[in-house]
């Protein structure tokens, strides 16, 4: 009987003018552009200089700063205030306040002092600013010293030395980070949202009625609804590491098969809960706003921007209970550090878990008749 | 002759509200019931009870020998239903829906095939064969819609309102359709507001704020009403209604 279901639905998401070509788009697009645009790299900031000296040395320092790539000069104020109001205006990030007589206190071995203070709305970016900032500032000193007196840099050597090294990651790369937690996002998109949206378009065309007063069991049903979104699912993944490699070139640490494995747990889970929402939606909007509220709960809750374990207890409790963040932690594990099924023990029982418990949910609340 | 449909008592309440009051009527082998009512009188809600998609408050029933409490999954092996609201896949090919629903009841690839060459012919559909559903006019639809119900040759067949919105001579054949189907040994229970094809019937139930107020075939209705046609009967019955139709 199934035969004929699985026959139907791959006929009807073939002739579906829209859902093929987002097949093949929707991970093209999430993992050509995402990478980018959700960054926490800290570039551009736009700085305001102060520069009451007008020296060489005052010259000098804002010319490293800008050298840098993370900054650009965008604004030379007279004063403070001046400054102030170019921060209000969005016209400047972060305020750099070079003092009278830094050339000269400088030259005397006096020492001096710069200012900078930077735009804190977005706290992220106002104390990474100010970082870079400080670490321009502290290397621009390193090297005056040694210029300027050659036999202080020498006995200022540190007693501790760190070396220090980046594992997994080598040079922090952003995009190493976000290309596997968006192959996650793209199977939950793909694989949570259309099963629900297709039951609810049956029941708002009265074909579900056709099906409801007919024998099909209600778990054949489900499963011939299911098998299209695993392969759906598998086309979407496998375009993701073609363009993870090409793009990124990115290739998992870690084997293939262990990611499909993961993959296939995964999508029969999601796709179960959405098919469990299609159950209590009546019509498309319902559907739609239920899977919308949930999807965004899961997604902050997943670890995708924000690492779940500086969340507080409360939310890392309900972090537990979202399978996002488990695929998330398994495809970052594989795709970087080449875990094994026995190291990710944890997260394939929580998946599969959430698989069964999800597809138990569906059947059972997939009423024929009321 | 046997019988198909019994049902005793039938009630279906929704919170307050009781849509389907006592029911009980038994429908022959081979008959053509009409049930007949007003809107909201609860036909409908009646039909899905005998059909295992509703599940009814208090009474009794049993269709084809089953019994709609405890054994709905296996009625509905047995009957074929065609809803009010047209319900075929349009995405697929209408020989693409009588295999669908063909498999589902069961038939198999071979038996499929015969019966949708056999179908085709009959229907003079062959040209539509290979076309989206979509694409055929209404009255296509329709009785495509209701041979899809008894492509698998069922005990009874339910139809609700099967004949609405389309013109008096699509509608006569469709009728011809019905007769055929009697005349191969499928039971028809249908709903319909047309009085004319109440005439057609053998016998008519005539439901009136949930409970049938009189039942008989058309020919004794119309003479213990007085009435020259099922249209004065039925104006007669359901003046009396006091629920306000939807």
């Amino acid at each position: 009987m199934i035969k004929y279901l699985l026959k139907k639905e791959f006929k009807q998401i073939i002739r579906n003018p829209f859902l093929p070509k987002m097949i093949f788009m929707f991970p093209l697009m999430v993992l050509l552009v995402f990478p980018w645009a959700a960054s926490y790299e800290i570039r551009n900031l736009n700085l305001s200089v102060i520069d009451n000296d007008h020296s060489t040395f005052s010259k000098r320092l804002t010319q490293t700063i800008t050298s840098s790539n993370y900054f650009r000069l965008t604004d030379e104020s007279a004063s403070y205030n001046q400054a102030l109001k170019s921060i209000e205006k969005n016209k400047a990030d972060i305020i750099l306040e070079i003092p009278a007589d830094f050339e000269k206190n400088i030259i005397n071995r006096e020492g001096t002092k710069v200012m900078i203070s930077a735009n804190a709305v977005n706290g992220m970016k106002g104390g990474i600013g100010m970082t870079y900032l400080s670490t321009i500032i502290a290397n621009f000193n390193l090297t005056l010293i040694s210029e300027l007196y050659p036999e202080m840099a020498k006995s200022n050597s540190s007693v501790i030395q760190i070396d220090s090294q980046y594992r997994f990651n080598k040079n922090l790369n952003y995009q190493v980070f976000m290309v596997p937690a968006l192959m996650v996002m793209i199977l939950t998109l793909l694989c949570g949202f259309l099963p629900a949206m297709s039951i609810v378009f049956e029941k708002e065309l009265g074909t579900m009625e056709q099906i409801n007063v007919s024998p099909v069991p209600k778990i054949t049903f489900i499963l011939a609804k299911l098998i299209p979104f695993w392969l759906i699912g598998f086309i979407a993944i496998t375009i993701g590491f073609l363009v993870a490699w090409l793009d990124y070139g990115l290739i998992p640490v870690g084997h293939f098969y262990i990611i499909y494995t993961f993959a296939a747990i995964y999508i029969f889970a999601i796709s179960g809960m959405g098919i469990v929402i299609s159950n209590y939606a009546q019509t498309l909007q319902q559907a739609v706003f239920i899977v919308f509220f949930f999807m965004m709960l899961f997604i902050m809750l997943s670890g995708l921007y924000t690492p779940v374990d500086s969340m507080p207890d409360w939310a890392q409790w309900i972090a537990a209970f979202n399978p996002l963040k488990h695929l998330m932690i398994v495809m970052r594990s594989i795709y970087l550090k080449g875990s094994n099924f026995i190291q990710l023990g944890g997260e394939l029982a929580a998946l599969l878990g959430f698989a069964v418990f999800f597809n138990g949910l569906a059947v059972w609340s997939y009423k024929k008749n009321n | 002759m046997d019988t198909v449909i019994k049902v005793e008592n039938l009630t279906k309440r929704f919170g307050d509200f009781t849509a389907v009051d006592n029911i009980t009527f038994e429908v022959k082998r081979g008959e053509i019931f009409g049930f007949l009512g007003a809107n909201g009188a609860g036909k409908t809600t009646a039909m899905r009870m005998l059909c295992g998609l509703s599940i009814p408050t208090e009474g009794k029933g049993t269709v084809a020998g089953y019994d709609i409490f405890r054994q709905p999954e296996l009625v509905k092996k047995s009957i074929g239903y065609m809803s009010q609201k047209f319900s075929m896949y349009e995405d697929l090919k209408v020989w693409e829906n009588l295999e669908l629903f063909g498999g589902i009841y069961g038939m198999h690839d071979k038996e499929i095939k015969i019966k949708t060459d056999e179908l085709m012919g009959r229907l003079n559909f062959e040209e539509e064969r290979d076309q989206l559903v979509k694409s055929l006019p209404l009255g296509f639809k329709q009785k495509l819609a209701f041979s899809v119900s008894i492509f698998h040759h069922p005990q009874v067949v339910f139809l609700d309102e099967p004949t609405g919105g389309v013109d008096p001579i699509t509608r006569r054949r469709f009728w011809e359709m019905i007769y055929d189907a009697t005349a191969s040994g499928i039971t028809v229970f249908v709903t319909t507001h047309y009085m004319d094809e109440a005439e057609y019937c053998d016998r008519v139930s005539i439901m009136v704020d949930g409970r049938i107020e009189a039942l008989d075939s058309p020919m004794n209705l119309k003479r213990t009403y007085n009435a020259k046609n099922m249209d004065e009967v039925f104006q007669q019955l359901a003046r009396k209604s006091t629920r306000k139709a939807d």
